[in-house]
């Protein structure tokens, strides 16, 4: 059923405008001396939100390893194909000597990066993430937007490790090799 | 006339314009400012000149304040690019900004702002104070519009155009309520107020020292302002640029130092509306208003200070001008812009009609009041063209 609304004429005030205008004019009056809600950015930060995707980056364990093993699941899994992995051997005689692999090269190219955070939602190492940070992003050549793993690691940092998958492993073969217990 | 004198005049005149063109590209930071203030922002704070700004307390301070923001726009607009599109009126776009923004700083002439005083007599701080005064204001700031109709027409596209057949129906409107009203502040100033019968800002002024006419006058001071507003293109009245339906309205097609001439050209004409209408309704750079009941010196107590009193009697003037400043610009961000036709109608069938009824009241009461006071004073003397001298009264009986 239509409803109809009732409007009712405006009164000889509401013709004139005048108190509407004298009532805008007084909300408009408030405002100024309300406080500001401008950020000024580059001093003052935004709380940054838990799980936010920021930069994708490389991390190290708390022993400073660093944890991709370049198994590329993340160059495969990235939508828009930013990642490129140039996967390395790991140096006879070096203390990781037991993890499988190292990246030799790691790019992840900003230009392309969509920020999905499938990448870390694939790593099986826990080696890359989407810091809960929005390092400002600036250059003036494409070649600057395309991080490299030095880069990547200056950004990701160490975080902790809950696990230590690999010194467990190496642990476990050493004591196999020394006649172990089952 | 000296050459010394014609000098001192070129002299003045410059240094007049300096003040009005400072105080526009300030009004411009004060929009920005103010907008910001009442959407909750802060407002331009980060231009900095090199030297200054390091000064310890004082030059973050002004940086905050945002006062080099104004320059940093100038300069700006200078070194920009000004382009000319290939579709224009090469002679007529070029000429519009600059048809905007003179009469603006032709009007300023007559504009009395401040007072001095020689023996006792006291006279006006103007640059050339001619009889037809208000006149020559309604007169020449109205031609301010042909900046905006040929802008709008050079510019040879349908939104410029748009905005220049808008811009100039609107000045027919407003023109006529504008004149009206001031009408019976005239009649005021030259009748009862024992004015000496020119039109003379300054006359105006002075016949307001027992009361500001915005108080005796307040529905002609009401349209003398709303129609200031339409003249002079701002919010709720600015159809002629209305960005939201027009682009840019008649400037769409202008870019750099020509698009700051027409902003400038905008703030000029705020400025100098705002000082007319504090010279006719606010009592120009008179203190207080006597009300009849206080001492005659609250309106210039300054009367004897010699030159510190003129200066004082300019800061008067200025301030009150600013506060008219401050509230264009509160007015423009807290209204709504009017639609097309309701500002025909407002204009036609609301402004006019009210002027016109305010004309025909005040000239009763002035009529009466002449009749009933007037009367007893001492009548004029009149020195007729053979040397002879008649008292106005004398006059009437013997023609």
């Amino acid at each position: 059923m239509a409803k109809v609304v009732e409007r009712k004429p405006l009164s000889f005030l509401e013709k004139t405008y005048i108190p509407q205008i004298v009532g805008g004019l007084t909300i408009t009056l408030k405002n100024v001396f309300r406080p500001k809600v401008t950020l000024q950015y580059p001093e003052e930060r935004p709380p940054i939100p838990q799980g936010y995707r920021g930069i994708p980056a490389l991390v190290k364990d708390p022993h400073g390893r660093e944890k991709c093993v370049s198994c590329q699941l993340c160059e495969f899994v990235c939508p828009p194909k930013a990642i490129r992995i140039t996967p390395g051997e790991i140096a006879e005689g070096s203390e990781n000597e037991h993890v499988e692999k190292a990246p030799e090269d790691f790019e992840i190219n900003m230009l392309r990066c969509i920020y999905c955070g499938l990448c870390q939602e694939v790593c099986p190492e826990e080696a890359i993430f989407l810091q809960g940070d929005f390092n400002s992003l600036v250059g003036t050549t494409r070649e600057e937007f395309v991080n490299h793993k030095d880069k990547l690691y200056e950004l990701g940092g160490t975080r902790p490790d809950e696990h230590y998958k690999w010194d467990k492993k190496k642990e476990a073969a050493e004591q196999a090799a020394a006649g172990g217990h089952h | 006339m000296d050459w010394i004198d014609i000098l001192l005049k070129v002299v003045f005149a410059f240094l007049m314009v300096m003040v009005v063109m400072t105080m526009a590209g300030y009004s411009v930071l004060a929009e920005r400012k103010i907008a910001s203030w009442i959407q909750g922002r802060v407002g331009p704070n980060r231009t900095a000149l090199p030297g200054l700004s390091s000064i310890p307390v004082l030059g973050p301070m002004l940086v905050k304040m945002g006062i080099w923001q104004p320059l940093a726009d100038g300069v700006k607009f200078l070194f920009k690019e000004d382009p000319i599109p290939g579709h224009v009126k090469k002679f007529y776009y070029v000429l519009a900004p600059m048809i905007s923004l003179a009469p603006a700083l032709i009007t300023m002439v007559v504009l009395p702002f401040g007072v001095y005083y020689v023996d006792g007599q006291a006279m006006p701080l103007v640059l050339a104070n001619v009889d037809i005064g208000i006149l020559f204001i309604l007169a020449v700031s109205s031609l301010g519009v042909y900046g905006i109709v040929i802008g709008g027409w050079a510019a040879n596209s349908k939104y410029p155009f748009y905005g220049g057949i808008r811009s100039s129906a609107q000045m027919i409107s407003y023109e006529l309520a504008m004149g009206m009203s001031i009408l019976p502040v005239l009649m005021w100033a030259n009748g009862p107020a024992g004015g000496l019968g020119d039109l003379t800002l300054y006359n105006v002024v002075t016949s307001q020292q027992a009361v500001w006419l915005v108080f005796w006058m307040p529905v002609p001071a009401f349209v003398f302002l709303v129609s200031l507003f339409a003249e002079t293109n701002r919010m709720p009245f600015d159809a002629p640029e209305s960005e939201t339906e027009l682009v840019g309205g008649f400037h769409t097609e202008y870019g750099s130092f020509k698009f700051g001439l027409y902003f400038v050209a905008e703030y000029a004409h705020m400025i100098i509306g705002s000082a007319v209408f504090t010279l006719l309704f606010l009592g120009g750079w008179q203190l207080f208003p006597t009300f009849g009941i206080l001492p005659d010196w609250v309106a210039n107590p300054w009367a004897g200070w010699g030159w510190i009193g003129s200066v004082l009697s300019v800061l008067v003037f200025i301030g009150k001008l600013l506060f008219f400043i401050v509230f264009f610009i509160w007015v423009r961000w807290t209204l709504p812009r009017f639609r097309y036709d309701q500002i025909m109608n407002l204009g036609w069938k609301y402004l006019v009609p009210i002027a016109l009824a305010c004309i025909f009241i005040y000239a009763l009461i002035i009529a009466g009041w002449d009749l009933m006071v007037a009367v007893e004073n001492t009548p004029a003397e009149v020195v007729q063209p053979d040397g002879q001298v008649v008292t106005q009264q004398e006059d009437l009986i013997t023609h």
